[in-house]
């Protein structure tokens, strides 16, 4: 598998199950982490927009402050979608609280 | 009419994250400076990439693009360094004093003159493969970074089922963006047999959602009246030839194209700027001054960076450079290098006049393993670096310090097998 946590893209080779997980290829530790996690939960932070009333600005930018699990991309996808922005929001604001064990934040300033 | 005139020490044109760095970079060193962005907003291209990665070499975070410009942008604002918005420079000439501006803005016409100019306008996005596809020319083929301004700037969803045309990072991003919106991508052609892009691109845009990478594949034909019906797709040999009876035609209301990027060189050339054809940038020396003194270039018009935070770095270097320009008499060197191992190398010169360490950026031309790259010139002690994998997608660099030395010759850069 590559390992996703840096531009490096390290290719990682996996082997062996459960307690017994031997990676190689990993230029650091988070590399070795993300490997099994990757077997294990694999998870994602996510980036997306949330449309605005503002004409100046019609969408901002967001992102899940932390990861959350790969399989509920598309789920966080939807509730993403139907958000609508009222007030002028700067950086690291909370747009919406508590999606799939996280927030979704505002990485732009209106 | 009278036009208001104002005189600078440095003049950056472009308010991206290259542009930003120069002048943050030329105002610490007590320069006074102006920005000139052609755009309402500071940030450039940044502020459409709203996905996450930016920063890991500079802030050691993993920030999205608007987060990474709101730094610089927040620095930038806090310094009070003049600068102009939806400005453009209709006209820019070299003087006996230093360089002449033009500028048109909201504000109306205004003249600037300045010592020195950086120029930071970023790059374009390569369309000229166009040219080689045949059939109509319906609406619905663009760029993944026009889709990128649809999607992520206006809110709209340019397709409902497309078809991207190279495997640059751009393309990748913008297959993920579009899957997530809802749009179906059915799949990425890249004509070459490795991905344009990085691994984890691949990886976490292109894998994470199922949406197929084909190698050695390209875009013979596009269909269409009005709009893109279908396209038809080929495989190649690997002198990129269509195979004869692997045509396939595919329905889809969208072309992307992502094959790369371009510097914007337009400022560049009127100021008579010599621009190297291996980068497609200025020909600059280690200070990133260009073949015309007192103009700089840095940033994506310098050559296309594959990490923002290089742009950073290359912005700071020009823009502390620019303010600290004296017009001394230089003396340069060549950086040399066999264009069958490396597609280019920045800088192309080093000033013995001006001297001190320098960073050296390049790329090789074809993916290869196990080799030594070595630095040699005279005055300087050879450096060399094992490399066990080197790819043209990822710019490497090397720290090239002369200490004491004084390099009095072409500089060489070479490759070898290493042992
Ligand atoms: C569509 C697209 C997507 C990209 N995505 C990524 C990515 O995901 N990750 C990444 O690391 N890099 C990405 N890049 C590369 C990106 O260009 C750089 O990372 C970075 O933004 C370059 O900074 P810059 O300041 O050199 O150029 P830009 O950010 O392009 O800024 C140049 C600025 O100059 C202004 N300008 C141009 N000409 C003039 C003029 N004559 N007068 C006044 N102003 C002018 C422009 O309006 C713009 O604001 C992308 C590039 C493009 C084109």
């Amino acid at each position: 598998m590559t390992c996703i946590v840096c531009p490096n893209g390290c290719r990682l080779t996996v082997t062996g199950t459960g307690e017994n997980i031997q990676v190689e290829g990993a230029l650091c530790k988070k590399g070795i982490d993300f490997a099994v996690n990757e077997l294990t939960r694999p998870m994602r932070s996510l980036t997306s927009t949330v449309r605005t009333v503002f004409p100046d600005m019609p969408r901002l930018p967001v992102k899940t402050r932390g990861e959350i699990p790969k399989g509920n991309m598309l789920d966080a996808m939807k509730i993403i979608r139907r958000a609508l922005v009222t007030e002028r929001l700067k950086t690291g604001d909370v747009v919406i609280k508590d999606v799939f064990g996280t927030d979704i934040v505002a990485t732009a300033t209106m | 009419m009278t036009i208001r005139e104002s005189s600078f020490d440095v003049v950056v044109l472009g308010g991206g994250p290259a542009g930003l760095a120069a002048a943050i970079a030329a105002d610490k060193k007590g320069a006074s400076v102006l920005l000139v962005e052609r755009e309402k907003k500071l940030g450039g291209i940044l502020k459409q990439c709203i996905h996450d990665g930016f920063g890991l070499v500079y802030f050691k975070e993993r920030l999205t693009g608007p987060e990474y410009a709101q730094r610089f942008i927040d620095e930038f604002f806090s310094r009070n360094i003049a600068y102009r918005t939806q400005a453009f420079a209709v006209e820019t000439a070299r003087g006996a004093q230093g360089f002449s501006l033009l500028l048109q803005s909201a504000q109306g016409m205004e003249r600037i003159l300045s010592k020195t100019v950086v120029l930071a306008c970023g790059c374009r996005e390569k369309t000229s493969r166009q040219v080689f596809i045949h059939g109509d020319r319906p609406a619905g083929i663009f760029t993944a970074g026009t889709a990128q301004y649809y999607v992520n700037i206006m809110g709209c969803l340019p397709t409902k089922r497309c078809v991207i045309l190279g495997s640059g990072d751009i393309g990748m991003i913008m297959a993920r963006r579009l899957t997530l919106e809802g749009a179906q991508v059915e799949g990425v052609y890249e004509i070459k047999n490795s991905p344009a892009g990085l691994a984890r691109n691949v990886s976490q845009c292109l894998e994470d959602f199922n949406i197929p990478l084909h190698l050695s594949s390209t875009v013979t034909k596009v269909t269409g009246v009005k709009r893109v019906e279908s396209v038809e797709i080929c495989a190649v040999d690997e002198n990129f030839a269509p195979v004869e009876g692997t045509q396939r035609t595919v329905p889809c209301d969208a072309l992307i194209l992502s094959v790369g990027l371009l510097p914007e060189n337009e400022v560049a050339e009127a100021l008579g700027v010599e621009i190297d054809p291996a980068t497609k940038g200025a020909v600059v020396d280690q200070t990133l001054m260009t073949s015309v003194p007192g103009v700089f270039s840095c940033g994506n018009a310098l050559h296309v960076n594959d990490l923002v935070d290089y742009v950073t770095i290359s912005g700071e270097l020009a823009g502390a450079c620019a303010a600290a320009y004296t017009g001394h008499a230089r003396s340069q060197v060549c950086v040399r290098y066999d264009s069958s191992d490396f597609l280019y190398a920045v800088p192309q010169r080093y000033d013995t006049a001006a001297g001190g360490p320098f960073d050296l950026y390049f790329r090789v031309r074809e993916e290869c393993r196990n080799k030594r790259v070595a630095v040699e010139a005279p005055g300087l002690v050879k450096k060399t670096r094992k490399y066990l994998r080197l790819t043209p997608s990822e710019m490497e660099v090397l720290r090239i310090d002369p200490g004491e030395g004084i390099i009095d010759g072409d500089i060489r850069l070479s490759m070898l097998d290493a042992t």
